[in-house]
């Protein structure tokens, strides 16, 4: 005995209409589309506007980036103006590129922080911008910025960022994230 | 004699020169106007230093072509292990110099006196006029198709001798493509040898001159307005461009029948293409769009329909003439481009279908309805 199995149907048919069907004038309509695009855009050229949607990315960068686009890192800053960071190289450890790389120096006259970072470099060439580093922070010394670094060169050894390259976010002028007031001198050698 | 001898070679060198540069600025018009329609900016980047200033012409990416060149010349000459060096290496040239060679009957201008031009030299030219053609043959069209079709065998002697199954089926791809529509594109053509009465194109140009119903111009595109579509459609498909790029589908056959061929033979194709571009368009000119003819321009200057008359230097008159043919080629090789970025590709059983299922019919069509209509015209039955 001969069973049928109807194939189940997943998609609609898709179904022309007999205008489409003839080709002809679909073409021309598509062809219409893209000339009507071209005298546009032609149009804006001649007259002295950009006719492109596309930036010269060296000269020209785009300013509207997204508020949580992970562009570039930042290191957060003391009322002082030195690095929140405590060169506990959590970061570096954690980096899935291994793309920081962290010197610590000890400075005793600091007592709260006596370790700070000498040298903090991050090779732009490798970085994956995942986050990893911002999660592992235990200082909250460094975030993502939206912005990106300018990087263009033909030499991907140039592609490093340096400390003083990552702190130049001004955390005073942050209106999204209130930066706590300066403590007043005394205060600082009595912390727990 | 020696006159004819110079103005033939003065002809043949504006005319190779002419289609040298439409190939190399063509590259540059297909990047940019491809950019421009979708929203880009397109090449921008290769620049031209003056020696010993840091001054840089970018000339909107116009130097892009010369890059492309250098980069062509200066690759590795990779041989493929054919049994068949000698059809390998002819191959390119081939597709290359027919390509060229059909220029030869393509009428550039109207009748120039050399005399009148430059008048120290009218005693030598003793009055003698040249049609602007390096060769004015009675079988011009025929030379045309002849040539076009010496292409096909340099697309399958490439496809075949390069030892590779993709260029095998890109060759295969190629020869039965361009064969179909070889037929199409002469059948579409026989409807305007009847209306214009011969194949000479200087002479099909000169009928072109006048006016049809008071105020049109008697191009061809009035007389064939079907004929001129079905024309341009089988002649993109014959130069093998997108919406027919079967025999190059990078996406099945990385280059097709081209695929073993690197640096400069590489790049001959790609230059033949292009200057087919170029090719076609001339073509379409000269058949379809009055060639170098302006409406209402005669070799006396214009006269309007209204009765408005501009009288013109026999100089300035050639040159005009000159310009508009440059212009109509240069329109029609950007409605090419156009076209080339605008549709998808098609299957191959589409293709093969469509010149001889579609176009074919729709030509014989075409020839059948303009023979019945020119035998009315001319009399009908006697």
């Amino acid at each position: 005995m001969k069973v049928s199995y109807p194939r189940k149907k997943y998609w609609n048919a898709p179904t022309l209409t007999l205008w489409e069907r003839a080709y002809l004038p679909e073409i021309l309509r598509g062809l219409g589309i893209t000339s009507a695009v071209f005298l546009r855009n032609m149009g804006r050229w001649l007259t002295g506007r950009k006719g492109a949607l596309t930036t010269y990315y060296p000269e020209e960068t785009r300013f509207d980036y997204a508020p949580l686009n992970r562009g570039k890192h930042v290191l957060t800053q003391r009322p002082d103006g030195k690095p929140q960071c405590i060169a506990c190289n959590m970061c570096a450890t954690v980096c899935p590129a291994k793309v920081i790389e962290i010197e610590a120096g000890f400075d005793p006259t600091d007592l709260a922080h006596p370790k700070f970072p000498i040298r903090f470099e991050i090779d732009y060439s490798r970085c994956v911008f995942c986050g990893l580093c911002v999660e592992a922070c235990p200082e909250d010394a460094i975030r993502m910025a939206k912005e990106t670094p300018a990087l263009t060169s033909a030499d991907r050894h140039d592609m490093w960022l340096g400390l003083e390259e990552l702190l130049s976010w001004n955390p005073q002028r942050d209106v999204a994230k209130p930066y706590p007031a300066a403590p007043a001198p005394a205060a600082i050698g009595r912390q727990p | 004699m020696t006159q004819d001898l110079v103005v033939s070679l003065v002809f043949i060198v504006y005319a190779m020169g002419m289609l040298i540069t439409f190939g190399t600025v063509l590259t540059w018009v297909e990047r940019k106007q491809a950019a421009v329609m979708s929203d880009r900016i397109g090449a921008n980047r290769a620049y031209i230093r003056i020696p010993f200033t840091q001054i840089k012409l970018v000339w909107w990416g116009l130097f892009h072509g010369i890059a492309d060149g250098l980069k062509m010349l200066l690759k590795e000459n990779f041989k493929p292990r054919t049994y068949d060096q000698l059809a390998y290496a002819i191959a390119p040239w081939v597709v290359f110099t027919p390509v060229l060679l059909v220029f030869a009957v393509i009428p550039f201008g109207g009748v120039v006196d050399p005399g009148r031009i430059f008048p120290p030299l009218a005693g030598w030219f003793d009055g003698r006029t040249y049609p602007m053609q390096i060769a004015r043959l009675d079988a011009g069209l025929l030379v045309v198709f002849a040539f076009s079709g010496l292409t096909i065998i340099g697309t399958m002697l490439a496809g075949w001798s390069s030892a590779n199954k993709f260029s095998l089926l890109g060759g295969l791809r190629a020869g039965s493509q361009m064969i179909s529509y070889e037929l199409v594109i002469g059948l579409t053509v026989l409807g305007l040898i009847l209306i214009f009465g011969s194949i000479d194109l200087g002479r099909v140009v000169e009928r072109q001159s006048g006016v049809v119903l008071g105020f049109l111009p008697a191009w061809g595109v009035v007389y064939q307005p079907f004929g001129a579509i079905l024309f341009m459609t089988a002649a993109i498909a014959e130069n093998k461009r997108i919406p027919f790029d079967l025999p190059e589908a990078e996406s099945e056959l990385i280059a097709g029948y081209y695929t073993e061929y690197t640096s400069m033979k590489m790049g001959l194709f790609m230059f033949a293409e292009f200057i087919e571009i170029a090719i076609v368009g001339a073509l379409f000119t000269t058949l379809f769009l009055g060639g170098y003819n302006l409406p209402y321009m005669s070799d006396a200057g214009f006269a309007f329909p209204g009765g408005a008359t501009i009288a013109l230097g026999h100089g300035t008159v050639v040159a005009i003439q000159l310009v508009t043919f440059l212009f109509k080629v240069l329109l029609v090789c950007s409605f090419q481009i156009l076209v080339r970025w605008s549709l998808p590709r098609f299957r191959y059983d589409q293709v093969l279908s469509f010149a001889w299922k579609f176009l074919l019919p729709l030509a014989l069509a075409n020839l059948t309805v303009t023979a019945v209509l020119l035998w009315l015209v001319q009399g009908g039955v006697r």
